[in-house]
C-alpha cells in the first residue's frame, strides 16, 4: 500500500517536471534546467549526509572532478560529448573512492575538516594548473562541441529534457537505495553506528559505498553542469560550492528523497529574486543556513514528515 | 642580492605573518579547546577588526597614531561584544552541538561578510601607521680584509613590522599569563576539562564560553588591527587568516596553546620562504594536504600528546 503511494509520488513529480516544459513561458525553462542538474547534486549530496549522517564539506571536489574530467577531455582531448561525460563520471567516483578511503579513518568535526581540506587543496590544484584549466576565468565549451548524438545540447529544449534525465535517473536511483537493505543499513549507521557494527554489518564497506555513489552522482551533475551550460571555471571547485548542497538539502529536508529538489528550488528562486535587490545575495543563503540549524534543522519535507505524512521515504 | 640576505628578507616578512597568525590562531584554538566548536566565522571577525579600524581611523583627525590606537582598543572590544551576541542568541541555542555549530557559523559567516559588502562596500582601503621608519639592516661579509658589514639594497623593514611582532609577543604572554595565573584562566581550564564537572561545583559554564567566544573574536579582531596598516581592509580578507588558522590549530594540536604558538611560528615562517622560492599557490596546495592528512594519521597534531 504504502509503497504504491510512494511511487505514485516521487515519479508524479517527475511527469509534473515533464510537463511543465510545456506550460511554463520561456524564462523558467532556463532556470528549471539549472536548478534540475543543481537538484542532482544535491541527491547526490543527500545520500553521504541525509541518509549516512555524515557531513561532508568538500563536495565541491567531486563536482568539478566531473566537470573538468568533461571539460578537459572536449577542451583538450578532442573527446565528444558521450566519453567525455563518462571520463567525468569516472574521475568523480576515483576522487570521491580515494577521499573516502582517507576521510573515513575520522569521524565527526574531524571529516568535515578533511573533506573541507582536500577539496581546498582540489580548487588550488585547479588555479596552480592555469595553463590548461585557465583558472578563475574558465573555459567555454563551445556550441559545435555539444552536439550529442545529432542533438544541440546548448538548444533551449534539449537542455530542459536533458537536465531532466539527468535529475530523474539520479532522483530515481535515491529512491530505489534507500529502500534497499543497503540503504536502510546506511540508515541504520546514521542512527547508531556502533550497534550497526555489533550486528556484524561491515560498516566501514558501507560507509565506502555511499560515498562513492555520493561523489558519483555529484561528479554526473557537474559534467552535465559544463556540457549543458557549456562553462567550465574554478568557482564551481571553491568552498562555496560545498556549502551549497549542504543548505540545499537542509532547506529541502535531509534524509528525504524529495527533500533536495524541494531546497534547490527554493533556494535558487529565493537568490534568483534577491539578487535583483542586492549584490550581497549571499547573506539570503547566510541567514537561512542560522534560521534552520535553529528553528528548522530538518527542512521543509522532514517537518512535513514529521508532522503529517510518515510514510514518506 | 646574494642568497642568505634574501632569506633574512623572507624571515623578516614571515615573521610578521607568524605573530599576526600566532594571534588569530590562538583565538579560534580557545574556543576549540574550552567549547569543542569549530568557529568557521572566525576570519570574519579578523576581517570585521580591520574594516572597524578603518572606520575609528576615519573618525578621528589628528595624528594617525591618535586614530590607530582608538581602533587597537575599540575594534577588539566591539568584535568581542558582537560574538558574546551571537553566542548567546545562536550557539547557546543550538546547546554547542558541534556539526550544527559548523553549520550555524558558516551561516554567520555569509552574514557578516554580506553586511560588510552592503555598509562597508567592496574596495579595499588602507589604515595609516601610527610610525613607519624604514629600517635597513646589514649583513656580514668574510672579505679580504676579514669580517666586515655592509647594507645590501633592498634590505629592511619597517619599524611598525618589529612593533607588530612585539606587540604580538606581547598579548600572548598576556594570554598566558590570563590561563596559568588568573581565575579566569583557572575558570576556562576547569570547564576545558570536564563540563559536566565544572557545572557540578558551581561554575557558570554558560557565561565562561560567551566569555570564551568573545576573547577568540577578540583576539581575531586585534590581530586585524595590527596587521591593517600593512595590508588593506578588504570585506573578504578573513578566507585567508581562516585557512591559514585552521592549518596552524590543526598542526598545533586541537586546543593546545604552546603547540598553536609554535605552529603559527613554523607556518608563518615558511610560509614566507616558501613563496619566496616557489608558486604561493604550489605553497598553499601543499599546506592543505598536509593538514588534511594530519588529522587522518596524526589527530593530536605534530606537537600534541595522544589524548585520552
Amino acid at each position: 500500500m504504502s509503497g504504491a503511494r510512494v511511487l505514485t509520488l516521487h515519479l508524479g513529480l517527475l511527469v509534473l517536471l515533464f510537463a511543465l516544459h510545456f506550460v511554463l513561458p520561456a524564462y523558467h525553462h532556463g532556470n528549471l534546467a539549472r536548478i534540475m542538474v543543481l537538484a542532482a547534486y544535491a541527491v547526490g549530496y543527500n545520500i553521504l549526509f541525509g541518509y549516512t549522517g555524515l557531513l561532508s564539506l568538500g563536495h565541491a571536489l567531486f563536482f568539478a572532478a566531473g566537470m573538468y574530467g568533461l571539460g578537459l577531455m572536449i577542451q583538450h582531448g578532442g573527446a565528444t560529448p558521450a566519453p567525455a561525460f563518462m571520463v567525468g563520471v569516472l574521475a568523480g567516483a576515483v576522487v570521491a573512492g580515494l577521499l573516502a578511503l582517507l576521510a573515513l579513518r575520522t569521524t565527526g568535526v574531524a571529516f568535515m575538516i578533511v573533506t573541507l581540506m582536500f577539496a581546498q587543496a582540489g580548487y588550488l590544484t585547479i588555479l596552480y594548473f592555469g595553463e590548461w584549466t585557465r583558472g578563475d576565468e574558465g573555459f567555454v565549451i563551445q556550441q559545435a562541441q555539444r552536439l550529442l548524438w545529432g542533438i544541440d545540447l546548448s538548444q533551449p529544449t534539449a537542455r530542459y529534457f536533458a537536465a531532466w534525465a539527468l535529475f530523474s535517473t539520479a532522483f530515481l536511483v535515491s529512491l530505489w537505495l534507500v529502500r534497499r537493505p543497503f540503504g536502510r543499513t546506511l540508515i541504520a549507521i546514521r542512527e547508531n553506528e556502533e550497534r550497526v557494527r555489533m550486528l556484524g554489518y561491515d560498516t566501514h564497506a558501507h560507509k565506502l559505498g555511499a560515498m562513492v555513489i555520493s561523489g558519483t552522482i555529484a561528479a554526473a551533475a557537474g559534467a552535465a553542469y559544463g556540457l549543458l551550460f557549456g562553462y567550465a571555471g574554478a568557482s564551481f571547485a571553491s568552498v562555496q560550492y560545498s556549502i551549497f548542497p549542504l543548505l540545499w538539502v537542509l532547506l529541502g529536508g535531509a534524509g528525504t528523497v524529495l527533500g533536495p529538489f524541494v531546497g534547490t528550488l527554493f533556494m535558487f528562486y529565493l537568490i534568483d529574486l534577491s539578487s535583483g535587490i542586492t549584490s550581497a545575495y549571499m547573506l539570503i543563503a547566510g541567514v537561512t543556513l542560522v534560521l534552520l540549524t535553529l528553528f528548522a534543522p530538518q527542512g521543509l519535507v522532514g517537518e512535513l514528515r514529521a508532522r503529517a505524512f510518515r510514510w514518506l521515504p | 642580492m646574494e642568497l642568505g640576505p634574501y632569506i633574512l628578507l623572507a624571515s623578516l616578512e614571515g615573521a610578521v605573518t607568524a605573530a599576526v597568525l600566532a594571534l588569530t590562531a590562538v583565538g579560534l584554538s580557545l574556543v576549540f579547546g574550552v567549547m569543542r566548536v569549530v568557529n568557521i566565522a572566525h576570519g570574519e571577525f579578523f576581517m570585521l577588526g580591520a574594516v572597524i579600524a578603518w572606520y575609528v581611523a576615519n573618525a578621528l583627525s589628528g595624528h594617525p597614531a591618535i586614530g590607530f590606537f582608538a581602533a587597537l582598543l575599540i575594534a577588539p572590544l566591539l568584535v568581542g561584544a558582537l560574538a558574546v551576541a551571537a553566542d548567546m542568541t545562536i550557539l547557546k541555542r543550538l546547546d554547542y552541538d558541534p556539526e550544527r555549530t559548523i553549520v550555524a557559523t558558516i551561516g554567520l559567516l555569509y552574514i557578516l561578510q554580506q553586511l560588510t559588502l552592503m555598509t562597508y562596500g567592496p574596495e579595499a582601503r588602507p589604515v595609516e601607521a601610527p610610525f613607519n621608519t624604514r629600517i635597513a639592516l646589514p649583513w656580514v661579509e668574510w672579505g679580504e680584509s676579514g669580517l666586515s658589514f655592509y647594507y645590501p639594497w633592498g634590505l629592511s623593514t619597517t619599524s611598525y613590522k618589529l612593533a607588530v611582532i612585539a606587540a604580538a609577543a606581547f598579548v600572548l604572554l598576556g594570554v598566558w599569563a590570563m590561563m596559568a595565573r588568573t581565575k579566569l584562566g583557572l575558570v576556562m581550564r576547569a570547564t576545558q576539562a570536564d563540563r559536566d564537572m565544572a557545572l557540578a561545583f558551581g561554575i557558570p559554564v554558560e557565561r565562561v564560553y560567551a566569555m570564551v567566544f568573545g576573547i577568540g573574536a577578540g583576539l581575531a579582531a586585534l590581530a586585524a588591527v595590527l596587521i591593517v596598516p600593512i595590508q588593506q581592509a578588504h570585506y573578504l580578507m578573513g578566507a585567508d587568516p581562516l585557512l591559514l588558522s585552521f592549518i596552524v590549530v590543526i598542526i598545533g594540536g586541537l586546543g593546545s596553546l604552546p603547540g598553536t604558538v609554535v605552529a603559527a611560528i613554523l607556518i608563518g615562517l615558511s610560509d614566507g620562504i616558501i613563496s619566496v622560492f616557489f608558486s604561493p599557490t604550489l605553497a598553499k596546495i601543499l599546506a592543505t594536504l598536509l593538514v588534511g592528512l594530519v588529522l587522518v594519521f596524526r589527530p593530536q597534531g605534530l606537537f600534541g600528546a595522544r589524548a585520552a
